[in-house]
This record gives C-alpha cells, sequence and structure tokens, in this order.
C-alpha cells in the first residue's frame, strides 16, 4: 500500500463513519428544514407547495409566537439571575472551611440528575397538593396561593423548579473555579487587611471571571430552550400564558399539523440562538484577552 | 464572634438543604400511602404503610421493560459516541489538513442548532431511512447530535498529549489504528469518564427525541412510560407518587454512586465547554 492509500484509507476509517452519520442527522435534516420552512407541508402529503416568503411573514404576525417569545425572554432572564446568585452564594460559602460541605454540594446538585419531564410531574403534585396543605397547617400566604392556576404564579412556578434544578450544577462550577484561586491572594489580602467583603468583590470576583462567562451562558441556553418542565409542569397554562418558544414550536408542527410554518417558527428560534451563542463567543474571547 | 458567625451560616445551610430534599420527601412519605390519605394529609408521614401502590404501578409502567429500553439506549449510544468522537478528534487535530480544519469548525458550529429547528426533518430522514420506531435509528441519532461537544473536549484533549509517545509506538511497529486503540485511547481515559457523565445524564433524561422516534410500546423508555401513564391516569396520584419514585431512583442511585466522578466530570466539560 503506499503513502496516499494508506491516508485516505486512515481518513476513512477515522473519520468516515462519524461523517456519514453526521450528515445524515444534524446536516440534511438542517437542510431541508430550512426547505421547508418556505413551504405549506403539513407533515403526511405528498406534494409539498412552496409558498415563498409566507409563513415567515405570518411567524412575525402570529400572536401565540410573539407571546411565546416574549415569555421565553422573561423566563430566561429571571431564572438566570436567580439561579446565578443562589450559586454563587453558595459556592461561596462551600468553599469555606466548614463542617460537611462536601454533603451540601451533593444535596443541592442532587436535583440536577433528575430527567426535566419527570420533575415537572413531581411538582406538579407539591404544588397542587403539597403546598396547599402545608397552607392549611401553617396559614401562611405563599403556600395557599393557587400555583398552576393563575398566569403570574405559574410563571414563577417554573422559575421555582428551575432554580432548585440548576442551581447545584452552576454551584459546582464557581466552586471548582473559587478552588482554584491561588491561597497566596488570600494571604495577601489579609496582610492588607481587607475585609471578607472587599476581597470577594476586588480579588475573589475577578479572579473566576470565566466562571462567570461558563455559568451564565449555561443558564441562558437551559432556560432559552425550556421544553420538558414546561411540558409536563404547566402544559403551558393556564390559558397559554406559560407557552415557551420549544413548546410552541411543538405544538404548531404536532397538534396543528402546520410543519410549513412550525419549520418557520423553528429557524427563527434557531437564529436567537445562534446570535445568543456568537455573543458568548465574543466575550469568551474578550475575557481571555484580557487575563 | 466568627464562630458564632460560621455556626450561623451552617444553620442557614442546612435549613436550605431541608428546602432542597422536601420534594423528595413528599414523594418518599407519599408513594407509600393510599389515595384517600395523600388526599387528606400529602405532608404528613404515612400512617399506615403500603406497598400496594409499587406492586399496582409496576404492573402499568412496565418497569423491567421499561428500565431495560432506557438502559440498552443509553449504554449504546455514550458507547458510540466514544468511539466515534475520540477516533474523529484524535485524526483532526494530530493530522493538520484544510478539510480537517473545516470539519472542525462545522462539528463546533452545529452545537448551536437547538433540537426543535431540526426534529421535524429528522423525523422524516428517519423514516425514510425505514429505521424509525427501533432502537438502531434512535441511537444514531444521539451519535449525531452528542458527538460534536464530544469532539470538541476529546480535541482538546489530544492537543495536551504529547507526539513522542506515538512516534514510539510507530517505530515499534504499529499501524495508524494500532496506535489509537494501544496507546491514545487509553491516555484519553479521564476525558472518556466525562464524555460518558455528560451523555449519560442527557440520554437517560431524554423525552423529545425518543417520544417522535418511538411509537410502539415495547421501545418505550422511563420517561415516555411515565408521560403516558400521566396522560391517562389524571388523578391517581397514589399509583403516580410510586410510578415518580420508582422512575427517578436509578438516576439517584446512579449519583450517588459516583459522586465523585460526576462531579468532576461536569466541571471538566464545563470549563472547557
Amino acid at each position: 500500500m503506499n503513502k496516499r492509500m494508506s491516508y485516505i484509507f486512515s481518513e476513512l476509517v477515522f473519520i468516515g463513519p462519524m461523517f456519514l452519520i453526521f450528515t445524515v442527522i444534524v446536516l440534511v435534516p438542517f437542510i431541508l428544514g430550512i426547505n421547508y420552512s418556505f413551504t405549506s407541508w403539513n407533515g403526511v402529503s405528498i406534494n409539498v407547495d412552496y409558498i415563498g416568503l409566507d409563513n415567515y411573514i405570518k411567524v412575525l404576525g402570529d400572536h401565540k409566537f410573539m407571546k411565546a417569545v416574549w415569555f421565553t425572554t422573561r423566563f430566561t432572564a429571571m431564572s438566570v439571575i436567580l439561579s446565578n446568585v443562589l450559586a454563587l452564594g453558595l459556592a461561596i460559602l462551600l468553599t469555606k472551611p466548614l463542617k460537611g460541605v462536601k454533603i451540601f454540594r451533593v444535596i443541592f446538585f442532587l436535583p440536577n440528575v433528575i430527567s426535566g419531564l419527570l420533575l415537572g410531574f413531581i411538582w406538579q403534585f407539591i404544588f397542587v397538593k403539597g403546598f396547599a396543605s402545608i397552607g392549611e397547617i401553617t396559614n401562611i400566604g405563599f403556600f395557599q396561593l393557587p400555583w398552576l392556576g393563575t398566569e403570574a404564579t405559574a410563571f414563577w412556578a417554573l422559575i421555582i423548579v428551575t432554580i432548585w434544578r440548576t442551581s447545584g450544577y452552576l454551584m459546582i462550577i464557581y466552586v471548582a473555579t473559587i478552588l482554584n484561586v491561588p491561597k497566596e491572594l488570600r494571604e495577601a489580602a489579609v496582610i492588607d487587611g481587607t475585609t471578607e467583603m472587599q476581597y470577594t468583590r476586588f480579588v475573589m470576583f475577578p479572579m473566576i471571571k470565566s466562571a462567570f462567562t461558563v455559568c451564565i451562558f449555561l443558564s441562558i441556553s437551559w432556560a432559552f430552550k425550556m421544553f420538558d418542565l414546561n411540558f409536563s409542569l404547566t402544559k403551558g397554562g393556564p390559558f397559554n400564558s406559560s407557552v415557551s418558544m420549544a413548546l410552541d414550536i411543538y405544538n404548531e408542527a404536532f397538534k396543528l399539523n402546520h410543519f410549513g410554518l412550525g419549520e418557520a417558527k423553528a429557524i427563527v428560534f434557531f437564529v436567537l440562538v445562534a446570535f445568543i451563542s456568537l455573543i458568548q463567543v465574543w466575550s469568551t474571547k474578550r475575557n481571555e484577552v484580557e487575563a | 464572634m466568627k464562630k458564632f458567625r460560621m455556626s450561623l451560616v451552617s444553620i442557614g445551610l442546612i435549613l436550605l438543604a431541608i428546602i432542597f430534599l422536601s420534594p423528595f420527601y413528599f414523594i418518599i412519605v407519599n408513594a407509600v400511602k393510599d389515595q384517600k390519605e395523600i388526599l387528606v394529609n400529602p405532608a404528613a408521614l404515612p400512617i399506615k404503610v403500603t406497598f400496594q401502590n409499587f406492586i399496582n404501578v409496576w404492573e402499568i409502567i412496565k418497569f423491567p421493560r421499561a428500565f431495560t429500553n432506557s438502559f440498552i439506549i443509553t449504554v449504546f449510544s455514550t458507547a458510540g459516541i466514544v468511539v466515534l468522537s475520540s477516533m474523529t478528534a484524535y485524526r483532526i487535530t494530530r493530522v493538520k489538513s484544510r478539510f480537517h480544519q473545516l470539519l472542525f469548525s462545522v462539528f463546533i458550529a452545529s452545537m448551536v442548532i437547538p433540537f426543535q429547528s431540526i426534529m421535524l426533518p429528522l423525523v422524516k430522514v428517519i423514516a425514510d431511512l425505514n429505521m424509525s420506531n427501533s432502537y438502531v435509528g434512535l441511537i444514531i441519532c444521539y451519535f449525531g447530535f452528542g458527538s460534536p461537544l464530544a469532539i470538541f473536549l476529546y480535541s482538546g484533549f489530544v492537543n495536551s498529549i504529547p507526539k513522542t509517545v506515538e512516534e514510539a509506538a510507530i517505530i515499534d511497529g504499529c499501524s495508524t489504528l494500532g496506535v489509537f486503540i494501544k496507546v491514545v485511547f487509553p491516555l484519553m481515559a479521564p476525558m472518556t469518564a466525562t464524555v460518558v457523565i455528560l451523555n449519560t445524564l442527557w440520554i437517560w433524561n431524554d423525552f423529545l427525541m425518543p417520544s417522535l422516534l418511538l411509537q410502539s410500546q415495547e421501545l418505550k423508555t422511563i420517561p415516555l412510560e411515565i408521560n403516558n401513564f400521566f396522560s391517562m391516569y389524571t388523578k391517581k396520584w397514589d399509583l403516580a407518587i410510586a410510578g415518580l419514585a420508582m422512575a427517578i431512583s436509578p438516576m439517584i442511585i446512579f449519583f450517588l454512586a459516583l459522586q465523585k466522578y460526576i462531579v468532576s466530570g461536569i466541571v471538566a466539560g464545563s470549563v472547557k465547554g
């Protein structure tokens, strides 16, 4: 076997299978998807009519979709802020010489290993039955709210479960980064007489910048693409007030059989996600330059 | 003073830990109550412990079958992702060429695509290939979606392996594939652990993709069976809670047994991702 043959042979063995599968599973559907977004395809019929930009014009005027965009944006902003604040707070406490920090870390991480779909069903029971009975016993107003019954509380129900689920994961990343901050910095800060607050704000935070970027974008991406939890906890209700973009795309395609329109929404969704990712790449690069 | 503050912090953490664990408390105590007792007082400890719920729901959600399906799909998908992406990452990182650079960029860029954006045509592609409603079709989809991140992680790792090790093996008469199998792949073990953990958590818990690609009852995974159950029995909380307890236990056991590795795997995976 000559050199060229053996090069091609290696390419085929090492890359061939992956390349083939990736093309069939990701690239082809992606291109087909863009194509379908210009058609009136309903998922079943064989003849597909091209209708130009009609679907995209419909998407922009689609009241449900715009509502979903707004809901997803509010949900993302709120859950990203709250889960990162809690995660960072926990990480700062759990890197101190306290008893049982390892056990605490395990407890706070635990919700994360369970499927979002199952968590939604579990919390459905807690919001409907569990909270109501705690409310009866303690008479605390918080537990007596009709949690899944009104627009405002359903929104917060999703936020509560999301914080409960994701904070532990983010905490783990913050903990690992905080533990990497050189000990000499703390010793120097102590000698200089800085307070705990000053040390955290002016010494630790700049040192863990990379963790901020990773955690914030990770939680944005989870929240923005929320589906399972939405599907099982609120099902988008009450009165379609809590439908995320991902759930709206699903409903458009599989409940109403508007595959073409659903795919157009999905492409808009892709563009938004890609835009967020571009900001992430840009801000990661900027951090690296500074560091 | 400092000691006092620290014990206040500890008490705060303990309270928060109790709040974090309370959903599990609700599941455990209500799984062993009958329907009437659940409705009367879901927050209390059970008066009369019964395991009948578990026996009933074991049959309804076909737990052994659902567990086996989840297990087969998770193991084969994860194994495939490890093999395919470690080989690809090794080749495109070690052998520099325009094509490899382009390929790497395409893999990385594809991580941006949300599943919803390709799910509709994907269902059609899988149907056209005659692979819908089968383990194989679903597993191949996981190969496609799981590999880009794995390739990214492996590729960063390959750069940290000194080339001299491989050169020595080649001098000893190893083929390219031999070098990979005998020398490089074993060195990749820490990254393989990360890839296995991240993908196991994702695939075992995934709902949307299997729900679109698996229709027959025999193939349903645990999340699909539970979803089925909830759409059929809406108010049967006694069975539902026992079913949920059963459904979450494999992952909780998996996590508690391997928590050290899982936590460090996640850190390794996210710091680079």
